[in-house]
């Protein structure tokens, strides 16, 4: 019986051993090829372990490239931007709706749940954004459409409030003359900080990842964040050379290694990801796990 | 307590009262206002012939004229078509790998381990669907891929171009999306397998159930009706598809387009790369009325099976 179960032990932590090799290996691949010489992956192709090791890749990215460095300045702005932005909506949103005692809350909260149901689509939206409101090509497309508010997380957000505020304390923050504004900032926060930490991860990741805004609302390579980069350069991996922020050194033309550099880019796109996810990780399981609780 | 009921009975003070939290839904209700119930009105589109210059309310109206162009060509037929038995087949092996590998999860006693696979199978979700699109190119690239160059060379074949061979595509689009997704899953079907209630485990234990017995007769059970609304809501959202995954990972290579083209990369396509307006948004009103249709009747379906797993 024992024994038994020690092999059903072993063959469990064999199978996710694999699922887990299956979800990583991709990422060796990628970042193997991006620290191999140019030659060695013009000849054998990209490979899980290095013919021949060279920075080269990174040394023009970092060295010789703005635009890189560029991509990152916007994308760090967008996302922090973005994120705050979207936490003051939506917590300004949930916070009212969770009041049970507000009158016409069950309006609102019906607005808000149509949103999801139904949507015009891109077309008109694409036409709204950008011959109404006029963004492309600022800063504001890769902010505002879309990503500024999910109905999704308010909802969320309001089933937590209601589940982890006690009407009591509220009432009794009122009779002690506290108004509207104090209670939410005093007292609903400071007890909501795990739903708000992640929300704002959840946000935080869209931002970072978005590329879509990118490709309908920007084509200045002036905006590009890093993602819109990506994009422009699996395609044409030149771009490096021909767009107007890219190189500096007239030099270092000639010798793009552009079978690496593709590579090490897309490195450079999951790097800053990579890093935080350790620190996060726990508040990312926990929301995709608050997440699946229906509103 | 007396303070506040006198409060309530004063129509005026109970408006003043409130008004703070009126006004705190302003930013929020502004905002869906314009990002989500302008483009409703904006389905109009549809029926017209876009000029730019005249601007959309003035554009000449043309009746279901983009509609019929949309459903003679063939396009209709297979953007509905693979739009649909992908996400069936997504659906289906989406939620078999994710429900077993959450009862593995389960199953594994090694604590530490268990952290360890979480965190691993993850991080394809963390990825940006550009990145993916890296990943992917850098097995399938014709002359610097991994799958050309160390595995079908070493064995002595010919070289495949990937990403000019429809016949691959189905496959590798699935691969794709159980790669990026079946993490995200897991976590919430482990989620769901860890509520539930230890002692039915240790009931059965007593009276000498196997492991097996246990996983079929209660965590089985136990995640009926998780699958049963993640599953639902996926059927309502079956005539959407992920626009990354359909458009960046096959590198928007057109000889692919009769096994990738979906509603959404139709949509995008002729909205930004054909300029035609109209077929676009024919298509994207098409999308739009059928996946509402589709969300209604899931949770009806929903409501009548099992009336707390429906969402509304």
């Amino acid at each position: 019986m024992v024994e038994h179960d020690r092999l059903n032990q072993v063959i469990l932590n064999i199978i996710m051993i694999i699922l887990c090799l299956f979800c990583v290996l991709p990422f060796v691949l990628l970042v193997s090829s991006s620290i191999t010489d140019e030659a060695a992956l013009v000849k054998y192709g990209y490979s899980f372990i290095p013919k021949k090791v060279s920075f080269e890749a990174y040394r023009y990215l970092l060295g010789s490239s703005t635009a890189i460095v560029r991509g990152y300045g916007i994308t760090i702005l967008v996302t922090v931007v973005g994120t705050f932005l979207n936490l003051v909506i939506t917590t300004l949103l949930a916070y009212p709706l969770s009041r049970h005692d507000l009158p016409g809350r069950n309006v609102v909260a019906f607005i808000i749940f149509f949103s999801m149901l139904f949507n015009g689509g891109i077309v008109p939206s694409y036409i709204m954004w950008s011959q109404i409101f006029h963004i492309k090509n600022t800063i504001w497309a890769l902010i505002v459409p879309n990503l500024m508010m999910n109905a999704f997380y308010v909802i969320m957000m309001r089933t937590n409030f209601n589940a982890n505020v006690p009407d009591a304390l509220i009432e009794a923050a009122r009779i002690d003359g506290a108004d509207e504004w104090t209670i939410l900032a005093k007292i609903v926060l400071p007890i909501s900080k795990p739903i708000l930490a992640t929300v704002t991860l959840m946000v935080g990741l869209s931002y970072w990842n978005d590329w879509i805004n990118g490709l309908y609302y920007i084509n200045k390579d002036k905006y590009f964040s890093i993602q819109i980069l990506l994009n422009r350069m699996l395609q044409d991996v030149q771009f490096l050379k021909t767009s107007s922020i890219g190189s500096q050194s007239g030099s270092l033309l000639a010798t793009l290694p552009s079978v690496g550099i593709k590579m090490a880019v897309a490195v450079m796109g999951v790097l800053p990801i990579m890093v935080i996810y350790p620190f996060f990780q726990k508040y990312f399981i926990k929301g995709i796990t608050i997440g699946a609780v229906k509103g | 307590m007396n303070k506040s009921v006198k409060h309530r009975s004063a129509g005026h003070s109970r408006f003043k009262r409130y008004l703070p939290l009126y006004l705190m839904m302003i930013p929020g209700l502004v905002y869906l206002g314009i990002n989500n119930y302008i483009p409703m009105a904006g389905i109009i589109i549809a029926f017209k012939k876009v000029n730019y210059a005249k601007g959309v309310l003035k554009s000449p109206w043309v009746g279901f004229k983009n509609f019929e162009f949309l459903f003679t060509s063939k396009d209709a037929w297979v953007i509905t078509r693979n739009t649909i038995l992908y996400n069936l087949v997504f659906i289906v092996l989406g939620t078999v790998l994710s429900v077993a590998v959450a009862i593995i999860l389960n199953e594994i006693r090694l604590k530490r381990a268990k952290k360890v696979y979480q965190t691993l199978i993850l991080i394809p979700f963390l990825i940006s669907i550009i990145v993916v699109s890296y990943l992917s190119y850098a097995f399938l690239s014709t002359d610097n891929g991994f799958i050309n160059n160390s595995i079908i060379k070493a064995a002595g074949g010919e070289p495949v171009n990937w990403y000019a061979e429809p016949a691959y595509w189905p496959f590798i689009l699935t691969l794709v999306f159980l790669w990026k997704s079946f993490g995200y899953n897991s976590i919430i079907y482990y989620a769901t397998v860890v509520g539930i209630d230890q002692s039915y485990y240790e009931a059965a234990a007593i009276d000498g159930a196997t492991r097996w017995e246990r996983v079929k007769y209660i965590t089985f059970p136990g995640l009926k009706s998780t699958i049963i609304t993640l599953t639902l809501l996926a059927v309502g959202r079956i005539f959407y598809s992920d626009f990354g995954l359909f458009y960046l990972i096959p590198m928007n290579s057109g000889p692919l387009f009769d096994v990738t083209n979906t509603i959404d990369t139709y949509v995008y396509r002729g909205l930004m790369q054909m300029n035609n307006i109209g077929m676009s948004s024919a298509a994207g009103l098409y999308q739009s009325i059928v996946g509402f249709i589709l969300v209604l009747t899931a949770n009806s379906i929903v409501t009548k099976l099992s009336k707390d797993d429906a969402l509304f």
